[in-house]
């Protein structure tokens, strides 16, 4: 089933025009209301006019993480604040979170392109879904919502945690589809076999997953735990939230709804832009959205795109799954995690050394953390009560700061391998 | 009155109590009094020796994370009831045992006690004619 066959299904040409015409009416518009991207364009010596054709972006600047940082909170918006009705927030690579606005009309976009996921995946009205992703400043939540209701499925909008709940739900609602992240879809199938549900009591027929990464084996064994199929969606909030792209059900590779964010691949190094099929760094132009266009967004994921015939009739570019990233962010139980923000907690406490290390590992399908924090050599206590009140206040200042929670490990000074160049701060021991 | 007790923080890994007996060992330093406390991750070793001061320079040079803190190392009688009257008249006088450790050998019971206000302490079990061992009874020449 296609939601939208017209946008979907259309030939190159066709969506060639419509990128073009969007891309030049969005480039007049950040180059009239936000002076950040005027000054840069202008620095250029580039005009609106100039840009006729999607092949011309390889002319224009791209937009990072610290550009939006930079402009905290609202300095990339097109719109006055009476005219953005959502804002989304999501962790940033220090005490800043990354900051998106909406109209009503992007509300309405957002919701078109989950619909269109949702869709593709075969869910329908006759459908009850079940959202575990969280709800709140985060875009997982709202983004499936918003999609769900748009195709008229029976929304449970239980958002996240809570597994005896989870199951309740899920059994007495009679949930046909869940939505979360792929690790906690497979701590609900091991849940579901260790409360000892009956198959029977559990109607699910189709999962939507993302929000990290995730592998083959991984999916084989959440369809297996819930007998379901399971489907992949992509996004970033910056870009708009989930929906960017999804998976179809022939399995290789994300549709992008390109109509709305033409993407491309650069080299990360060079700065070039690469042929399909070739690996880089995938950026984003949001050529729909009023409230916060982003141009040529650099999204850190590395991928391919190919543009080969696809069995499902859309003829919209694919990207493969994201196959990691160029900065050292880490994705734990669906958050974005960077190490810096850890660093910028143990600065912050005169007890602690920066030295410290994070440790990911996967128990029981789901990510765990674990900070080593070295003590510090001058500055510490021989009163057990003192570390452990060190410990604790540690594991407070990371759950509020990160959003997670962290098993926190005292270990003796050097303890930590030091290293020429960059510390070797993350241990990954999840076979992602 | 007021003695220097060493505390080593140890990660919870092999051998490492080991290597730090080693270290005092060869730095010819004899351990009077040794306790180990243990959480999940980590131990605190609190010991009363002979040469603090060398104890520490070694150890540190070793690697480890060492502190010096002041306790009293308090006599008594090794019968029934000595500990009691003790910690009866700290009781009565508020002060708080933050830790304490103790043994007793041929008719002399020791205690170390490690409190806040340490000479505070010292000074209650002085005035009630407790003897405190001081550092001349413990250290080595």
């Amino acid at each position: 089933m296609i939601w939208n066959p017209q946008r979907e299904c259309a030939d190159r040409q066709q969506m060639q025009e419509l990128q073009a015409s969007a891309l030049q009416a969005m480039i007049r518009r950040i180059y009239n209301h936000v002076p950040f991207y005027r000054n840069r364009l202008m620095a250029l010596g580039i005009e609106p006019g100039d840009i006729r054709s999607v092949e011309q972006l390889k002319l224009l600047p791209f937009t990072t993480k610290t550009d939006l940082r930079n402009n905290y909170p609202f300095g990339l918006f097109t719109l006055p604040q009476s005219e953005v009705v959502r804002i989304h927030a999501s962790s940033g690579t220090t005490g800043k979170p990354t900051v998106v606005g909406y109209s009503r009309a992007d509300i309405e976009l957002w919701a078109e392109v989950v619909a269109r996921s949702l869709t593709m995946a075969g869910i329908h009205n006759g459908d009850t879904i079940q959202i575990a992703y969280g709800y709140g400043p985060f875009t997982g939540g709202l983004g499936l919502h918003y999609g769900a209701e748009k195709i008229g499925a029976t929304v449970i909008p239980i958002s996240t945690g809570n597994t005896k709940k989870q199951l309740q739900f899920m059994t007495d609602f009679r949930a046909s589809v869940l939505a979360c992240t792929p690790s906690y879809a497979a701590h609900l199938g091991e849940s579901i076999l260790k409360e000892g549900i009956s198959p029977g009591d559990v109607r699910l027929r189709i999962g939507v997953f993302g929000a990290e990464p995730w592998t083959g084996e991984m999916r084989r064994e959440i369809e297996k735990l819930l007998h379901i199929k399971a489907y992949d969606i992509y996004g970033l909030s910056e870009v708009i939230g989930p929906g960017v792209s999804m998976e179809c059900e022939c399995q290789c590779g994300n549709h992008v709804f390109e109509d709305h964010f033409i993407p491309e691949i650069i080299d990360p190094e060079t700065l070039e832009v690469l042929p399909d099929g070739e690996l880089g760094e995938l950026v984003f132009t949001t050529v729909s959205k009023e409230a916060m266009p982003l141009l040529r967004y650099r999204t850190r994921d590395l991928t391919r795109l190919h543009r080969t015939k696809c069995d499902c009739g859309r003829t919209l570019v694919r990207m493969e799954k994201c196959l990691g990233r160029t900065d050292d962010m880490l994705i734990i139980r669906g958050v974005n995690v960077f190490p810096s923000q850890v660093e910028s907690v143990l600065m912050e406490m005169a007890e602690t050394t920066p030295h410290y290390q994070l440790i990911v590992r996967r128990e029981h399908n789901l990510d765990t953390l674990e900070i080593r924090v070295e003590v510090d050599q001058q500055n510490w206590s021989d009163s057990i009560r003192e570390l452990e009140g060190i410990r604790r206040r540690i594991d407070n200042n990371i759950r509020s700061l990160l959003g997670i929670s962290a098993t926190i490990r005292l270990v003796e000074p050097y303890s930590i391998a030091r290293s020429e160049g960059k510390a070797q701060r993350i241990i990954d021991e999840r076979h992602l | 009155m007021l003695i220097k007790q060493l505390s080593v923080f140890l990660e919870d890994r092999s051998g490492r109590l080991t290597e730090l007996t080693r270290i005092l060992a060869e730095n010819d330093v004899n351990i009077t009094a040794l306790t180990v406390a243990e959480t999940a991750d980590y131990g605190m070793v609190r010991m009363v020796v002979g040469r603090p001061e060398r104890a520490k320079k070694a150890l540190e040079e070793a690697g480890f994370t060492v502190g010096l803190t002041e306790v009293v190392c308090a006599k008594m009688p090794d019968q029934p009831g000595s500990l009691h009257r003790i910690l009866q008249i700290l009781t009565e006088e508020q002060i708080n045992v933050d830790y304490m450790y103790a043994f007793s050998n041929s008719n002399v019971a020791l205690a170390v006690i490690r409190s806040a206000d340490i000479s505070r302490v010292a000074g209650v079990l002085q005035q009630h004619k407790l003897e405190l061992l001081s550092g001349s009874d413990l250290y080595q020449v």
